[in-house]
């Protein structure tokens, strides 16, 4: 066991560092969940994909650098760092591209790859329903399935609702499931499925989040086709495809330990600027920091064991409560650091991020699998409790 | 790198584990709170047969020399399974002291630790007023300034500074007994004077970071020895015709135990690498090792009673044999309030760069 840096993995974490800090705007851009901030983290996004650093991780035909996991783990501390803005394709990077790689046809990777790196197409999720939520598997919108005429190929008309749809207020296309067989109930017989957010028969409302923006949205599905070329894996087979997909999101793609490490950073800062004299607001600073520190190295851990060739499964649920509770503790310290100020305080002013950067973390700990939903998924399949 | 344990030592771990099993060290523990040391002892030569109490004593002077990630894999094996007896003092924290004697005063009892004939302990106020399980020690030491913090002069060598740091061997006062009827905690007095001055002050800090890393990785092998230990319980105790751990409030109780286990664990092999590196940051590492994991192996104590229920409050359950040692052994090495303190004032230090990243950082 050992923490050497290794060379190529710190060559690159110059590289990305020179690059980033050359090029992260500043002043930050606007809220991505306006139409204008969405537009210029569009434009951010193809910046970052003509420097190559947009999905370093993916092999080069689709645009990426083939970087190692230990590569990307830097080049993440190093975005974190620097202050990058939210990756507005993040969805579609994290969460769609690792399942067209595991379960997708070339044609797809072809098709969809190259204009996600590039933010040409922007993806929204479309899991959740008003009926499913945590029971994901009580999904009820449907897929039916339409044969090809002379007009148009054969594939599926979906009609239901999605909701929480993140994204897809601005976004341009989606991908979720859809109950394809209406005989079956729970886990079988759902179809992982693309669609088009602007196709006929899809209409968007946006919600309004707790800060007052439209960050996620409902979708509502009425009669929209979908030909076969865009679904992902065996009609039927979606719950298997689809779980493949949440372990990314739970685990290492969606929260990159770079995240919090930087986060600690700026709260022992904050402390340090403040001067207060408080011991008991010290002991939760050290904490936040130990925390950071132990979710980076915890994935420094699983690196290595991803590398040797190990899988991610249950495991991923470890991280995921983990790192959403630190992330709500990290903010909560800072607002009690900053006193009666935080709650004036906005974008663009010296610690004016704390406020959204708080609202935003305290989604974590319910959205990709409610806590509770982790927890049981560790206790059943980690410690083998009874179902 | 490559953050792993290595095949050998995955293996170095089982073994002990295998070991520990085959020996009922449960029965052993309860021994050794009816003041029987045999069985406890036995184990101890056992456990030297198999390299442990070698792994901290440098190879020139007979020992094994071995990487403290190691001696953190043992401790957490010795604290999976509640193994009675001072480990932190003598497997870790007392060859510090002795590897920086020379020779001729220390090679006997070097050799003595490294065979397994001899097991050590330690006192070293403020944070180890007491030496643990003196009575069953072939060698007590004091160590820390000549000046007792109480303000009460020890026996500071003629003409010396009265605040030089100094190892003494010494003399066992009177025993207490502890919350946890398996530790039993001696007052000591000076004795001779082994050690007085810088070198010694090198190597009582060398001790009392290779004791609290020790302690830590104890901390986290107990967490974990009361996890299985209930995990097991709540899967046959059955009540309203269902195992109780089919109940949520059950399930997620564990999974929060699991959880603070899982992520202490990097961080004590982390600080045994910047121990073993002698890097900067190795107080800031080994004391936030120890805040992990006595807050996990705590909650994993607390909530290993609460499942339990009433059999758990009882000494014929072997919750017992782990549910007071986990708190005695997170309040010595420091308390977790020194150590986070720790933490802090190595991160605001002026030369701190908490904002670089990379393994190092």
């Amino acid at each position: 066991v050992n923490l050497e840096p290794d060379q190529a993995v710190e060559a690159f974490r110059a590289e990305a560092r020179a690059w980033l800090t050359a090029h992260v705007p500043d002043p930050p851009l606007s809220s991505v969940n306006t139409a204008e901030g969405f537009a210029a983290h569009r434009q951010w996004e193809r910046t970052l994909a003509d420097a190559g650093l947009a999905v370093v991780s993916w092999p080069q035909r689709y645009g990426g650098r083939d970087a190692s996991l230990a590569q990307w783990l830097a080049f993440e501390e190093e975005y974190y760092r620097a202050g990058g803005p939210v990756r507005v394709g993040q969805n579609g990077l994290f969460l769609l591209a690792p399942t067209l790689f595991t379960h997708g046809t070339q044609e797809q990777r072809d098709r969809v790859l190259a204009p996600m790196a590039t933010a040409e197409q922007v993806w929204a999720q479309a899991w959740s329903e008003p009926g499913a939520g945590s029971d994901l598997a009580a999904i009820a919108s449907t897929a039916v399935r339409v044969e090809g005429d002379g007009d148009r190929s054969a594939g599926w008309l979906l009609r239901g609702q999605k909701t929480w749809s993140s994204r897809a207020a601005f976004a341009d296309r989606a991908f979720g499931l859809f109950r394809s067989d209406p005989s079956t109930e729970r886990h079988r017989g759902l179809t992982y499925l693309m669609f088009d957010l602007r196709a006929p028969g899809v209409t968007v409302r946006p919600i309004a989040q707790l800060d007052g923006e439209p960050g996620f949205a409902e979708i509502f599905l009425d009669d929209v086709f979908v030909p076969d070329i865009d679904v992902i894996g065996e009609p039927g087979e979606g719950w298997r495809v689809a779980m493949s997909t949440t372990s990314h999101e739970r685990g290492l793609s969606l929260r990159s330990p770079g995240r919090f490490v930087a986060a600690a950073g700026r709260l022992i800062e904050l402390w340090q600027r403040a001067g207060l004299a408080d011991a008991a607001l010290g002991e939760r600073v050290a904490d936040a920091w130990i925390g950071a520190r132990a979710y980076q190295l915890h994935t420094f851990g699983t690196v290595a064991e991803l590398e040797a060739g190990g899988t991610l499964g249950a495991e991923s649920s470890l991280g995921k409560v983990f790192w959403s509770e630190l992330d709500v503790s990290i903010c909560e310290t800072a607002l009690d650091l900053l006193g009666p100020w935080w709650e004036v305080l906005g974008p663009g002013e010296p610690d004016g991020d704390w406020a959204g950067t708080y609202l935003f973390s305290l989604a974590g700990p319910i959205y990709a699998g409610t806590n509770e939903i982790q927890r049981s998924v560790i206790a059943e399949r980690l410690l083998g409790l009874p179902r | 790198m490559r953050f792993a344990l290595s095949d050998e030592q995955r293996q170095f771990g089982a073994a002990l584990h295998e070991l520990l099993c085959d020996a009922d060290v449960p029965a052993a523990a309860r021994a050794w709170a009816t003041g029987d040391r045999g069985p406890g002892l036995a184990i101890w030569r056992q456990l030297a047969g198999a390299g442990v109490s070698g792994l901290a004593v440098p190879e020139t002077l007979g020992g094994l020399g071995a990487h403290p990630v190691e001696l953190v894999v043992a401790c957490e094996e010795l604290g999976h399974h509640p193994l009675p007896g001072p480990a932190a003092e003598s497997l870790a924290a007392v060859p510090q002291l002795l590897g920086s004697l020379p020779g001729d005063i220390a090679g006997g009892w070097l050799a003595g630790l490294v065979s397994g004939e001899l097991v050590a302990t330690l006192a070293a106020p403020p944070s180890l007023p007491f030496a643990l399980d003196a009575d069953a020690a072939g060698l007590v030491l004091l160590a820390g300034r000549a000046t007792a913090p109480t303000g009460e002069p020890l026996s500071a060598p003629a003409g010396s500074d009265p605040d030089a740091a100094t190892i003494w061997q010494a003399l066992p006062g009177d025993g207490h007994r502890s919350a946890d009827r398996a530790r039993h905690p001696f007052e000591v007095r000076p004795g001779p004077v082994l050690a007085s001055g810088s070198g010694a002050a090198d190597a009582v800090r060398l001790a009392m970071s290779y004791g609290t890393l020790a302690s830590a990785a104890l901390l986290a092998g107990a967490g974990r020895g009361l996890l299985d230990l209930t995990v097991r319980h709540a899967r046959t105790r059955l009540q309203f015709g269902r195992p109780i751990g089919a109940f949520q409030a059950v399930k997620h109780a564990l999974a929060n135990v699991a959880i603070g286990l899982e992520f202490a664990r990097p961080l004590i092999y982390a600080a045994a690498i910047a121990l073993h590196d002698d890097a900067a940051t190795a107080a800031r590492d080994i004391s936030a090792a120890r805040v992990a994991s006595a807050d996990a192996a705590r909650r994993a104590a607390r909530t290993a009673l609460q499942v339990h229920g009433g059999i758990g409050y009882t000494l014929e359950c072997d919750v017992s044999l782990w549910l007071a040692k986990v708190r005695a052994l997170s309040s010595a090495w420091g308390s977790q309030a020194e150590h986070r303190a720790t933490v802090l004032a190595a991160l605001t230090a002026p030369a701190a760069d908490h904002q670089r990243t990379g393994p190092w950082s």
